[in-house]
């Protein structure tokens, strides 16, 4: 009997955990609208060609965004975020109340769809799948609702409702691989990866290019965290990285880069005299970098997935949806880019001619680390 | 507490009165952070129970559920703890969709039978790993379980970069003939990705009922978890029943990995951690108390409070957490059931004592 209790206590223990590890999210600021009728996934009658009509008409005005985040929930500081800033900024720009925009979080891939059936039935006017990780739930959605607009972020479809927001995140990665090895004492940076794909290939291709571009002798480690939510595991790797000799670490992993801001702050705090950088990915993670002895987020890489949210939002409502079509945002769009963040001037000055070199055409940066 | 068979009643007593509790407390919870659980939970419920599509959804879920509660339940019972359902999960979905995604020509019937078989065998053997190791080396199932979870997620994620999808995230989508999906369910739930999947959860918990009461087998399971001792020296082999336990919990658990892949998904794409499905099954098993019914209702449950917790933000204005901390509620309450069936007790000697007063 005794041994059955144990293996219960053992069991409730365990799913305590278990439950308790499934990611602390918030809610946040969600508006309290109630929506009774929801009781069909009725199809959205609103919108389509004749919002695009309308587009001069007091109704542009009543325009709705949505956004399903993949499972790195919207509160992870970094590529979710951004999307969701980007979407309050463009309410606020435009005038508009609290509910005229919304998200919906994912915990798991089986709840994109789902997600996805709920903000059709609120019918908003474009739905934004932010991530690569949504394109399959995102196309069987748009094509059970052809009448629907779609979003999809880092991918492309093929899907006449869908527009595809892409972008060139080597170009900044290569921006940041250049202020790294501009900026290492060491000798040794360091990269994290969340999963090993082709968006996050286009971030280690840029930072290795950027890196060897200043200084081909400069040692890059490279390591996946196979998560974009983990941030012990990085965490981890960041551990590593610093132990085996690396000053400055690029994250490309989401909220997997919680867990390297969390080390760099432990050791700085435990030898203030060290000088370690992280530098941010997506958003400006300047403010994730303070300690009490200064602020260690050397720049981070910006990925405009809140701007491009606006503008094709924008775009829909004064030329009509940019359905099937694929925007790439670079250097050149600005919709990448790198902040000045704690860079010293000398090393401003390379990476802007570096910029200017992408920008010019004179330096190609690789898409993928097989085209180093 | 899941070999105690004494009262009937009080048995179905400790699963619904820790539901209640469970909900009350979550509602506590709510009033204190300044949330309305009333709302909250009408919009949970309404959510998912007055919109067919949702309502499939949960289904759907409950499916799979279902097949990890039961396959945590069979080695429960003989006393093990698999809390590696979920990495058998993972590899019953992969080996499902790669055979699929291999003979794409097979008429559908094979295909998804080949299919479904290839994903339990995978999950089974799995398991048995697990089993054998325990069986003949005395190692910890909990610690080699968990291990094997974590040696699951990364062959699984390696195998879909490097050998099934050429370095993508995901694999292709698996053929019409490999489908899980019924067309009168999928209309009659609004295009909900609810599948045949459903009938073979009702089927295999029957026959999971069947095999644990009315089988040789299925009562040496039954007579190794109560005491393992008093079983050798009747004659059972330990050895055979411990692998063939674990055998059939990571059956069952592959069983529903592969459902879950060709039904919910019909493809496997890299995984950034071990499904849930996996951990909410050992929930589901404890709630119905290892009874394959009790179990499949407990997966019902869990399905609608799962989807219904999507309602919780953007209608509710409360934080999706909140459905799992009712779960958890829900489970601690299972847990502390001796707390339940004390108050019971005293509650009916109570009534006797005032019954005899009078």
């Amino acid at each position: 009997m005794s041994m059955t209790k144990l293996r219960t206590l053992l069991a409730i223990g365990t799913s305590a955990f278990v439950l308790a590890a499934c990611q602390g999210q918030d809610a946040g600021d969600t508006t309290d609208t109630i929506v009774d009728d929801a009781d069909e996934t009725e199809d959205v009658e609103d919108n389509g060609d004749e919002t695009a009509e309308n587009g001069e008409d007091t109704e542009a005005v009543d325009f709705r965004l949505a956004m399903i985040t993949d499972e790195g929930g919207v509160d992870d500081r970094s590529f979710n975020q951004s999307a969701w800033e980007g979407m309050q900024e463009w309410a606020e720009n435009r005038g508009l109340s609290d509910d005229h925009i919304d998200y919906y979080q994912s915990n798991d891939a089986q709840d994109f769809i789902p997600n996805l059936n709920q903000a059709i039935a609120e019918e908003y006017d474009i739905i934004y799948g932010i991530g690569f990780a949504l394109l399959d739930a995102i196309n069987d959605v748009a094509e059970q609702n052809p009448e629907q607009q779609f979003g999809i972020v880092d991918e492309i479809s093929e899907m006449d409702n869908v527009v595809s927001l892409t972008f060139r995140d080597h170009e900044a990665a290569f921006l940041a691989g250049v202020a790294a090895a501009e900026t290492t004492e060491t000798g040794r940076v360091g990269f994290i990866g969340g999963i090993e794909g082709t968006v996050i290939d286009r971030f280690e291709a840029g930072f290795r290019a950027g890196v060897a571009h200043v200084d081909e002798d400069i040692t890059v480690d490279i390591d996946y965290a196979g998560s974009f939510t983990d941030a012990s595991i990085g965490q981890q790797i960041a551990a590593v990285m610093f132990s085996n000799g690396a000053d400055v670490i690029y994250h490309a992993a989401g909220a997997v880069g919680n867990g390297v801001f969390t080390e760099t702050r432990n050791r700085l705090e435990s030898n203030p005299d060290d000088e370690l950088w992280v530098i941010g990915v997506d958003r400006d993670q300047e403010e994730e970098g303070n300690w009490d002895g200064g602020n260690f987020t050397l720049t981070s890489t910006i990925k405009g997935v809140g701007a491009s949210i606006e503008s094709s939002a924008n775009l829909t409502i004064d030329e009509g949806f940019p359905g099937g079509e694929n925007i790439a945002y670079g250097l050149e769009e600005e919709g990448v880019d790198l902040t000045r963040g704690n860079l010293s001037d000398e090393v401003w000055d390379v990476v802007e001619e570096a910029r200017q070199g992408i920008l010019d055409g004179d330096i190609s940066v690789p898409e993928a680390p097989g085209d180093l | 507490m899941l070999t105690k068979n004494n009262d009937k009643l009080t048995n179905l007593m400790v699963p619904i009165l820790s539901i209640i509790l469970g909900f009350i407390f979550g509602a506590i919870l709510m009033l204190a952070f300044g949330y309305n659980p009333l709302l909250a939970y009408q919009v949970m419920f309404d959510g998912v129970l007055r919109n067919p599509f949702f309502f499939g959804e949960a289904l759907r879920q409950a499916t799979v559920l279902t097949f990890t509660g039961l396959g945590f339940a069979i080695a429960f019972k003989a006393g093990f703890f698999n809390i590696g359902v979920a990495g058998q999960v993972l590899v019953g979905w992969i080996s499902a969709v790669w055979f699929a995604l291999a003979f794409p020509d097979l008429p559908r019937i094979v295909l998804v039978t080949l299919s479904l078989g290839v994903g339990m065998l995978v999950g089974a053997v799995w398991s048995a790993i697990a089993g054998y190791l325990r069986a003949y080396f005395g190692t910890n199932e909990v610690i080699v379980t968990i291990m094997l979870n974590y040696t699951a997620l990364f062959v699984t994620n390696y195998l879909i970069r490097a050998v099934i999808s050429d370095g993508g995230n995901t694999t292709d989508r698996v053929g019409p003939n490999a489908s899980l999906s019924v067309g009168w369910l999928t209309s009659l739930t609004n295009g909900s990705r609810l599948n045949a999947g459903l009938f073979i959860a009702l089927v295999v918990v029957a026959l999971y009922y069947v095999f644990m009461t009315q089988t040789t087998a299925g009562f040496e399971l039954r007579a190794v978890g109560l005491n393992s001792f008093a079983s050798t020296y009747a004659g059972m082999s330990a050895p055979k029943n411990i692998i063939l336990s674990m055998f059939i919990s990571g059956a069952l658990a592959g069983l529903g990995g592969a459902i879950h892949g060709l039904g919910t998904f019909g493809n496997i794409f890299t995984q950034s951690g071990l499904p849930y499905v996996g951990f909410n099954g050992i929930a589901v098993a404890l709630l119905g108390l290892g009874n394959p019914i009790g179990i499949f209702f407990s997966a019902v449950l869990f399905g609608i409070l799962d989807v219904g917790s999507g309602f919780l933000p953007n209608r509710a204005g409360v934080p999706d957490e909140m459905a799992e901390i009712v779960i958890a509620a829900i489970i601690f309450f299972v847990g502390a059931n001796y707390l339940i069936r004390f108050l019971l007790d005293k509650m009916k000697t109570k009534k006797t004592v005032t019954e005899g007063g009078e």
